[in-house]
């Protein structure tokens, strides 16, 4: 039996767990005064359903995950003589060809097919001890949870503690992911380290990891021509989204009508869906053009693929994070305000700037540093656009290239993960984690602190 | 309106109507909130709108200073003067006519800004200041008259927002006549404050009817009788009853305003 049936006669048992639990403490309960039964007979149900289903279900994970290992190290150690090279690679391959022996090919060798039989046997008879485990640990669950069961049993309690052990569970699983990926990056940036001196690859000016003039074999890692085109990119995005983006919110939230606001704030919100290679491409053929053919026109050397473009580009994929998070902290400053301004003669766009904005003025500041750290681990648009040309210079008519893209440009193609030319993608992308982090801390505090204000 | 005579001191002249409501009608989109009102406020009395909540006495006292424009849906018809010109005359400015009818609101709303920059914020925008030296003691005299000097001198520079609630009603008042209005609208100034508060805020309306016009929505009728010249009952956005305060409350002549200040209903 595979293990889809057994879930699905697992989980057709634990519905018949349930309704058992439920005939069986409605008539338990029949006898007794209403003030002598504790829990209402769903709470019964749902407790005997879960002791019988949780252990069944965890021997079946638990078993999925440790049968091909155990029958692999079984066969490898019984066939020695089967094995042509080192046991990691030759076990994998030989392995496969059992598989596909056992499983009906008929070009076998003697040897290979008594053991592909021996294979064939395993299976069945892990397939019988699974199903025999996975019946005996429900049936187990069962038993026991029944012999508990009563009247005054407390089922309410242990349904609620199951409950919120599930939910922790889950929101365990975000957590450690983060934590997972946080430690997987540190050690292989150690390893990095380990070629490279850190102060070489914070402090370094020259980004060139192909080869090396100075001697050094493995090439130059200098994060500051990156880093640099990074912020460049992030703060021309920035200067195009934060007018762009704050006058749509106020406008949103101060002046437009309720039919208008319905209408254009979905469609704003759009700008936000839109696949970032979408806006990659329209960056390089559109945008990019656009400036190069402007700068031609006033006598400026404009490339089509530069810091501007990609910057220009970001700029608008980020105007709906700035806008729709300014408009819902500008819609929350209280009417009484407003009312306080206009009522002295204050105009309206004077009310807004003097008053509604201060008031709003923190949260917005979170809205920008959140749309600040979308920018700055934004890759596709920079790929496409930003011109792939690690130097250290300030003019955002020339191309210029960023951690995310040298991140790319390290990971593609032949990698092995023995020499810091691959290595260097992980203290990059640490770097980035850490830095956009801490702009996410930063913009959380100060949102919340902003909403402590007035709620 | 001939009754408020007597609530004049003998030897000044016959009062003014400062404000004039004429025929005023008011819709919040199909729903119609006041049903043709004529109401004269006259130059320093101090009249209080009473009635049961949903009565209209807060859409009304709005329209003076037309602060329902603020509001999506809310159209008014039938006139109101201000020393006989029309509010909504194409040529009368909504910013002028604010800075002439001021308002003070039903939860004290200083702004997030200093207990001075409150004060200085409707002479600053409407340029009654002739340099620093002015406003600071334009700040000063509002605060003065609105009782809170001698509480805030010291930190004039703290945030508005961190005084107590009587003081921070103190400071809108102060905010409102800082910019030295005719009129002042009160929409239940004090349903906000404990009862020291109140007293507070009561005596000093009391002072400032010497000077202006005030109109004042309240719930409590013992507010209403302390303060007022005048009381107007409103019930179900119609006016029922205007008429001197004493009258209102020991020889009402409706019977539904009788029910009312006796406690039936409201």
């Amino acid at each position: 039996m595979n293990s889809t049936m057994l879930a699905i006669i697992l989980l057709a048992v634990t519905a018949l767990a349930y309704q058992f639990g439920l005939l069986r403490s409605t008539r338990q309960g029949r006898t007794l005064a209403r003030e002598q039964v504790h829990s209402r007979p769903v709470y019964h149900a749902a407790w005997l359903a879960i002791c019988c289903g949780t252990p069944g279900l965890l021997v079946l994970l638990l078993w999925s995950a440790l049968e091909p290992l155990l029958i692999r190290n079984w066969l490898l150690a019984s066939w020695p003589e089967l094995l042509g090279g080192p046991a990691e690679t030759a076990g994998t391959i030989l392995m496969r060809r059992l598989q596909e022996l056992a499983g009906g090919a008929d070009n076998a060798t003697a040897l290979e097919l008594a053991a592909a039989q021996q294979l064939g046997q395993l299976q069945t008879w892990a397939a019988l001890g699974k199903t025999a485990l996975v019946a005996l640990a429900s049936a187990g669950g069962l038993i026991w949870a029944a012999r508990r069961m009563n009247a005054t049993f407390k089922a309410r309690h242990q349904v609620e503690r199951m409950v919120r052990t599930l939910l922790l569970g889950c929101s365990a699983v975000a957590v450690l992911t983060t934590l997972g990926i946080v430690l997987s990056m540190v050690s292989e940036a150690f390893n990095f380290f380990s070629f490279i001196r850190p102060s070489e690859f914070f402090f370094g000016t020259k980004w060139n990891p192909a080869f090396s003039s100075t001697g050094n074999t493995h090439g130059e890692y200098g994060l500051l021509p990156l880093l640099w085109g990074t912020l460049m990119v992030s703060l021309i995005a920035m200067l195009v989204a934060i007018p762009l983006g704050l006058m749509t919110a106020i406008y949103m939230a101060e002046y437009a009508p309720a039919w208008f606001r319905d209408m254009a704030k979905p469609v704003i919100e759009i700008l936000a869906g839109i696949p970032t290679i979408v806006y990659g491409i329209f960056a390089l053929m559109a945008v990019g053009p656009f400036f190069a053919a402007a700068g031609e026109l006033l006598g400026i050397q404009v490339r089509a693929t530069s810091a501007l473009t990609a910057g220009v580009v970001m700029g608008l994929m980020i105007i709906p994070f700035v806008s729709s998070l300014s408009d819902d902290i500008i819609t929350r400053v209280p009417q009484a305000l407003r009312d306080g301004a206009l009522g002295l003669g204050a105009t309206r766009s004077e009310c807004i700037r003097q008053v509604v904005l201060p008031a709003a003025l923190p949260g917005i500041v979170g809205a920008f540093l959140l749309a600040f750290s979308r920018a700055i681990g934004e890759t596709m648009i920079v790929v496409l656009a930003a011109g792939n040309s690690p130097q250290l210079h300030a003019n955002p008519l020339e191309a210029i290239s960023t951690v995310t893209v040298s991140i790319i440009n390290q990971l593609t193609g032949d990698t092995d993960f023995a020499g810091p030319q691959s290595l260097v993608a992980f203290a990059l992308g640490l770097t980035l984690f850490v830095i956009t982090l801490a702009l996410n801390v930063i913009a959380l505090y100060v949102v919340r602190k902003y909403r402590e204000h007035y709620e | 309106m001939n009754t408020t005579q007597n609530t004049q001191p003998a030897g000044l002249q016959a009062p003014r109507a400062k404000m004039q409501a004429q025929d005023v009608r008011v819709f919040y989109g199909e729903h119609q909130a006041i049903k043709g009102i004529d109401l004269e406020l006259m130059e320093n009395e101090v009249i209080a709108f009473i009635g049961p909540s949903g009565c209209g006495k807060s859409t009304f006292l709005r329209s003076f200073n037309r602060m329902n424009d603020t509001i999506e849906g809310c159209r008014l018809e039938g006139r109101i003067l201000l020393d006989g010109e029309d509010i909504h005359a194409a040529d009368m400015d909504v910013v002028m006519l604010r800075a002439r009818v001021g308002m003070v609101f039903q939860k004290p709303n200083p702004f997030p800004k200093s207990i001075y920059d409150n004060v200085a914020y409707g002479p600053r925008i409407h340029g009654l200041a002739r340099g620093r030296g002015d406003l600071d003691d334009r700040v000063e005299d509002s605060l003065r008259r609105a009782g809170l000097w001698d509480e805030v001198k010291d930190r004039l520079h703290a945030p508005g927002t961190g005084l107590s609630g009587g003081q921070q009603q103190r400071l809108c008042i102060a905010r409102a006549i800082a910019v030295s209005p005719e009129v002042i609208l009160m929409d239940e100034p004090c349903s906000a404050l404990d009862p020291i508060a109140t007293a507070k805020v009561e005596e000093l309306i009391a002072e400032l009817s010497q000077q202006y016009t005030i109109a004042i929505v309240t719930h409590s009728m013992q507010q209403a009788a302390r303060v007022s010249d005048r009381t107007a009952y409103f019930h179900l956005g119609e006016l029922i009853e205007v008429n001197a305060t004493d009258k209102v409350f020991t020889h009402p002549q409706n019977a539904l305003t009788e029910a009312y200040i006796t406690g039936r209903f409201g």
